[in-house]
């Protein structure tokens, strides 16, 4: 039996000031998510300035296409979880999920990836700090690149499970008919996340595999 | 505001006594519940940084040894900042007073994510929890600023510390979220922003500068835990890193942090003296602004605490010219809350003694702050006593003044007694002496020449030590008096009247203490708050 | 009056060139922060009496400030605080830009103590001999944690960090002995790392470091291979020689003017170097360090890129040792050019 309960808290005048509010809180969150990062940028570009060569070389050993790969995963399950969210504000609930479940399935597979990546570099020795041991990169500074490379995509991974939690949770709600075409913003705001996510990654791949 | 919002007197229901099980507490939704709750924790955290704080000075009675080693004395002032700047000043003004006043004072049922409200709380408590399990194993000897590389290699127990510490970020960032929501959708009808009350302008700004610096402040912790557990080298000049990095994040963090302690006394300061004064604030528009002001630029002013760190010539003058206008509005309010008293109706209670010793100790302070952002004069002044006791000023003789006016201009409203007036005028006195006592000659004692966090230090410096030692015991039984009249109070304290002050602050409106909805029927508003110029039926003073 | 004040708020003696300005400016801004805090205090204080609520009055006057009041509230103090900057940001600039004819001195702070080393002269812990009306510059890093070189006699301070040099100068006005205190928190037992700065007259000083040079006559054989641990000599240069041999430096690099894998180092201090990239280059203590910690930076034209980087395997007081080596290698066809320290420009108009 579906839920079809639209909820209003008490304290707000009516649905619409509610939906404002709960945006609203969504891109403050969003906004701290981007300074999070932030940290990480500034000491990657300090970085990079300082050891322009060790950086350049040390990205070369990188895997880009796997890198690549893993970009259009994320770009294609941001359009996933957009499509869902306008299944759902249409009123066609069943695609709505299939399409939530997509970006979920998308969301799996780049970290399966990054799993494989992260297993090649451990291997290779191209490790943070005082675990580098990659021979042939003996310069200064490409032990600090890889320092950085983890940091940034290692958090940006939690971040994606993080997500994939949040939106296996609205999967769940919006196949129990908890959304509808009067009231979606949850999903709306969870699709805000994962597309913030998809957007640190668009920043990290260039700085990290391309330049 | 029209009359018809005027709440009746429901027999006894308040949001105290509306329900009282333990689980009715823990389960809360109520924002007035939720900042009684921060409130005890607050208190509590300030009793234990200020044992921290009396024993520090107790060590400094003698140059040598005194009653403990220097493993010890550097691990407790580490946790006497750690404790002070986290788990009491940053969310003491706006989690506990915020919490319970920005609803009332918009008129507002509650703020924009009561759920969110609750989870702050147990975020808070979840954090602190850790970082007192980390005290309790030693607790971490680095100062509260984690300097790197000393913290990337000390031997201590840091890691525990920095978790609780980045747990209660999360606490500090839900709170400004949902206060800056709260402050753009919930506004009762007629409340327009220049209508707001100044309490209110202050905790947004506040909100801004939590939004946007705590996050910084969770990332460089994260990354100090990581080099410390795993060496990972980001500050390690051997790897290529530079620990004058980690300095940089750090500040771009804490000076704003400063911001978000002495704004929201700002705002306390506002509503207390337009109160008391029985006067419109003077300027509203000049304090409202200024508070965004302070915001804004505080957020580019942290090379400041960095000017014989290493960095260029050309950052120290840069950031020094910035740290100066963030001082140009502090200015402002304190030329336009002392022009507030122009032809008011001034009435001295407690509350007000407060603010007299904010103002004193805000200008004093504050222009000490201009003094050390003079790069000349800091080069001489860093990490010795004189900034010490530049913060001290701010921190505890203004900020954490404005927090015991806050606490007595609002106990009726909070929980329906009244204080003895006699003993809040008494120890306001002691600790505005006390106070005095144990930091003028600290502000001696860095032109002299002791640094800071130093254990042991040249016999030349031990009698202006004694003397500061001796302030610190009058400050300390200022504040037991206060505790034991105001537990007095909540017990067998008089019933309080529904606006003992006559104030025409907004929150005034609704009962002492008031209902969990706080308002029978939403209010509409038809001008701003702390207009004393006409009669007003509503008074109930 | 100078003086007066100066007891009044607790400074310590002026015993350096730049102490007195500092200490004037010092005055006017407290002396302006103490007028301004009576100011507001009495005003607010006449206020209290002069407005005390003197009944129920229920009803006071609704001001709104004009323009006036608010472009004095805004003007006065930025006035104030500008000129403060200004003339704070100056009297720093002199702070931070040691005098060209500076004698050097290393200093390399670890926990939990000072050690000073000259060119070519001795070593010492804890205490700095200096010749007074003079100015010295201290070359300064550190072996591992922040610390700060402070001596409040001279209103000098510096943060001192590892894998870096940072410097500052004095010039002491008057013979006498000033107190070292570590200024950035190091560890248990950062407040006993204390020194004392010894300045003498300048003639006394020139025969203390003769004497001190004469009784190091003593030189001990190269180092046979890399192996043997390099022992820790008073003379820099020295042991900038032994530790070029033992890290195989002199593989590449020759000392007598040959071309070989990379630059020779006879004559390469102050060289103007032509880089692969087409830059021009002129080598001083900065760019011989950073060749050494990362080599591919700034690669001379006409060699090869195949130095290794020294980055954590040679800290900081080794580093400067190799630097004197170089320095000291001067061949006589070339005017010798006095030791400055790295290429700056002073200031004009000092």
């Amino acid at each position: 039996m579906p839920d079809t309960h639209v909820h209003r808290a008490h304290h707000f005048q009516d649905l619409g000031k509610q939906v404002h509010a709960e945006r609203l809180g969504m891109w403050l969150f969003l906004g701290t998510e981007v300074l999070l990062f932030a940290g990480l940028f500034v000491g990657y570009s300090f970085y990079r300035t300082l050891y322009p060569h060790a950086f350049a070389e040390a990205s070369h050993h990188l895997d880009t296409p796997f890198g690549t790969l893993e970009t259009f995963d994320l770009i294609t399950s941001s359009l996933a979880m957009a499509l869902g969210i306008h299944f759902t504000r249409t009123g066609r609930r069943r695609l709505s999920v299939a399409a939530v479940a997509l970006t979920i399935l998308m969301g799996l597979a780049f970290l399966g990836m990054h799993s494989v990546e992260y297993r090649h570099e451990y291997l290779e020795g191209m490790l943070p700090g005082q675990y580098y041991h990659f021979a042939e990169l003996p310069l200064a500074g490409a032990s600090l690149f890889f320092t950085m490379y983890f940091l940034m995509t290692g958090l940006h991974s939690l971040h994606v499970i993080a997500g994939v939690g949040v939106l296996t949770y609205l999967c769940v709600r919006t196949y129990r008919g908890a959304y509808s075409p009067a009231y979606q913003t949850p999903l709306e705001l969870g699709g805000l996340y994962w597309h913030l996510v998809d957007m640190i990654w668009i920043f990290l791949y260039p700085l990290l595999y391309l330049i | 505001m029209s009359q018809s919002a005027v709440v009746s007197r429901r027999a006894g229901k308040n949001y105290l006594n509306v329900e009282t099980s333990v689980k009715s507490w823990l389960l809360t939704r109520d924002h007035k519940r939720i900042g009684l709750m921060f409130l005890v924790l607050n208190v509590g955290a300030l009793f234990v940084g200020g044992v921290f704080a009396l024993l520090l000075r107790f060590e400094h009675l003698s140059p040598g040894p005194t009653i403990m080693d220097a493993i010890t004395y550097n691990r407790m002032f580490t946790l006497h900042g750690v404790v002070m700047v986290w788990l009491f000043m940053i969310p003491a003004i706006p989690s506990a007073f915020g919490n319970f006043l920005v609803p009332l004072m918009i008129g507002a049922e509650d703020v924009a994510f009561p759920r969110l409200n609750l989870a702050s709380v147990y975020l808070y408590v979840a954090g602190a929890l850790i970082a007192l399990w980390g005290m309790f194993h030693g607790g971490a000897d680095t100062g509260w600023t984690f300097y790197t590389p000393y913290s990337s290699m000390t031997p201590t127990k840091v890691v525990p510390i920095l978790i609780g510490v980045f747990i209660i970020g999360f606490s500090t960032i839900v709170t400004g979220i949902n206060f800056i929501v709260t402050i753009h959708t919930l506004r009762a009808k007629g409340l327009t922003w220049m209508r707001m009350p100044l309490f209110v302008w202050a905790i947004y700004g506040t909100s801004i500068i939590q939004v946007l610096a705590t996050p910084v402040l969770g990332l460089v912790l994260l990354l100090i835990a990581l080099e410390h557990s795993l060496g990972l080298g980001i500050f390690d000049a051997a790897r290529g890193g530079d620990p004058v990095l980690f300095q940089h994040l750090f500040w771009f963090y804490s000076h704003p942090a400063v911001y978000i302690m002495v704004l929201p006394a700002m705002g306390v300061v506002s509503e207390v003296i337009a109160c008391f004064a029985r006067k419109n604030p003077f300027g509203y528009k000049a304090i409202a602004y200024s508070s965004l002001g302070i915001a804004f630029v505080g957020f580019f002013t942290w090379g400041h605490h960095m000017f014989v760190s290493g960095q260029s010539t050309f950052d120290a003058g840069a950031f020094a010219v910035l740290s100066m206008l963030v001082g140009v509005f502090t200015a402002i309010k304190v030329f336009n809350w002392v022009a507030t008293l122009y032809k008011g109706s001034i009435q001295f209670r407690t509350p007000f003694a407060y603010i007299c010793g904010f103002l004193y100790f805000i200008v004093f302070g504050g222009m000490t702050g201009v003094a050390v952002a003079t790069v000349s004069l800091d080069v001489h002044w860093h990490d010795t006593y004189f900034v010490v006791a530049h913060f001290h000023f701010i921190m505890v003789g203004a900020t954490l003044m404005a927090f015991l006016a806050a606490l007595h201009y609002w106990f009726p409203k909070m929980f329906g007694k009244m204080y003895n007036e006699g003993w809040g005028l008494v120890s306001a006195v002691l600790i505005i002496l006390g106070f005095n006592a144990t930091f003028i000659p600290q502000f001696w004692l860095g032109n002299f020449g002791m640094p800071r966090r130093y254990y042991n230090y040249p016999e030349r410096f031990q009698w202006l030590h004694v003397a500061s030692t001796a302030g610190s015991t009058l400050l300390f039984f200022g504040f037991m008096i206060i505790l034991i009249y105001l537990f007095i109070a909540l017990r067998f304290g008089r019933r309080a009247e529904w606006n003992p002050w006559g104030s025409r602050g907004f929150e005034w409106r609704t009962a002492t203490p008031p209902p969990t909805h706080n308002f029978d029927q939403a209010p509409v508003f038809t001008h701003g708050p702390h207009e004393y110029h006409e009669p007003h039926e509503v008074d109930l003073a | 009056m100078n003086e007066f004040l100066r007891r009044l708020l607790f400074l310590p003696e002026q015993a350096s060139s730049v102490a007195p300005g500092i200490d004037h400016l010092h005055y006017f801004v407290i002396i302006t922060t103490m007028l301004m805090s009576a100011v507001v205090g009495w005003t607010a204080l006449g206020f209290f009496i002069r407005f005390r609520r003197r009944s129920e009055i229920e009803t006071t006057p609704r001001i709104e400030p004009g323009w006036k009041f608010e472009t004095l509230a805004v003007g006065l103090p930025l006035i104030f605080f500008l000129a403060w900057f200004w003339m704070g940001f100056h009297a720093y600039i002199r702070l931070a830009t040691p005098p060209p004819n500076s004698m050097e001195v290393y200093v390399m702070a670890k926990q939990w103590m000072w050690k000073f080393s000259y060119p070519g002269g001795p070593n010492a812990i804890s205490t700095l001999h200096v010749p007074a009306r003079r100015p010295v510059k201290l070359l300064m890093t550190s072996r591992d944690v922040i610390h700060s070189f402070f001596v409040p006699s001279f209103r000098i301070k510096q943060d001192v960090l590892p894998g870096r040099y940072t410097q500052t100068w004095f010039e002491a006005v008057e013979p006498g002995r000033y107190q070292i205190l570590c200024a950035e928190f190091c560890g248990t037992d950062h407040s006993n790392m204390r020194g004392e700065v010894v300045a003498m007259r300048p003639e006394d000083f020139d025969t203390w470091l003769n004497e001190q040079r004469r009784g190091l006559t003593n030189r001990q054989d190269m180092a046979a291979s890399a192996q043997e641990p390099v022992p820790p000599l008073t003379d820099m240069v020295e042991q900038g020689r032994r530790l070029a041999v033992a890290f195989a430096c002199v593989k590449c690099h020759t000392i007598d003017g040959s071309p070989h894998i990379g630059p020779t180092w006879l004559d390469l201090y102050h060289r103007q170097e032509r880089l692969a990239n087409g830059d021009t280059v002129e080598v001083d203590e900065g760019y011989i360090t950073e060749s050494m910690m990362d080599p591919r930076a700034k690669v001379v034209a006409g060699f090869n890129p195949v130095m290794p980087t020294f980055q954590g395997r040679l800290d900081g007081p080794d580093t400067a040792a190799i630097v004197e080596y170089i320095k000291s290698l001067r061949s006589e066809r070339i005017n010798p050019t006095p030791s400055g320290g790295p290429a700056y420009e002073p200031i004009r108009g000092r």
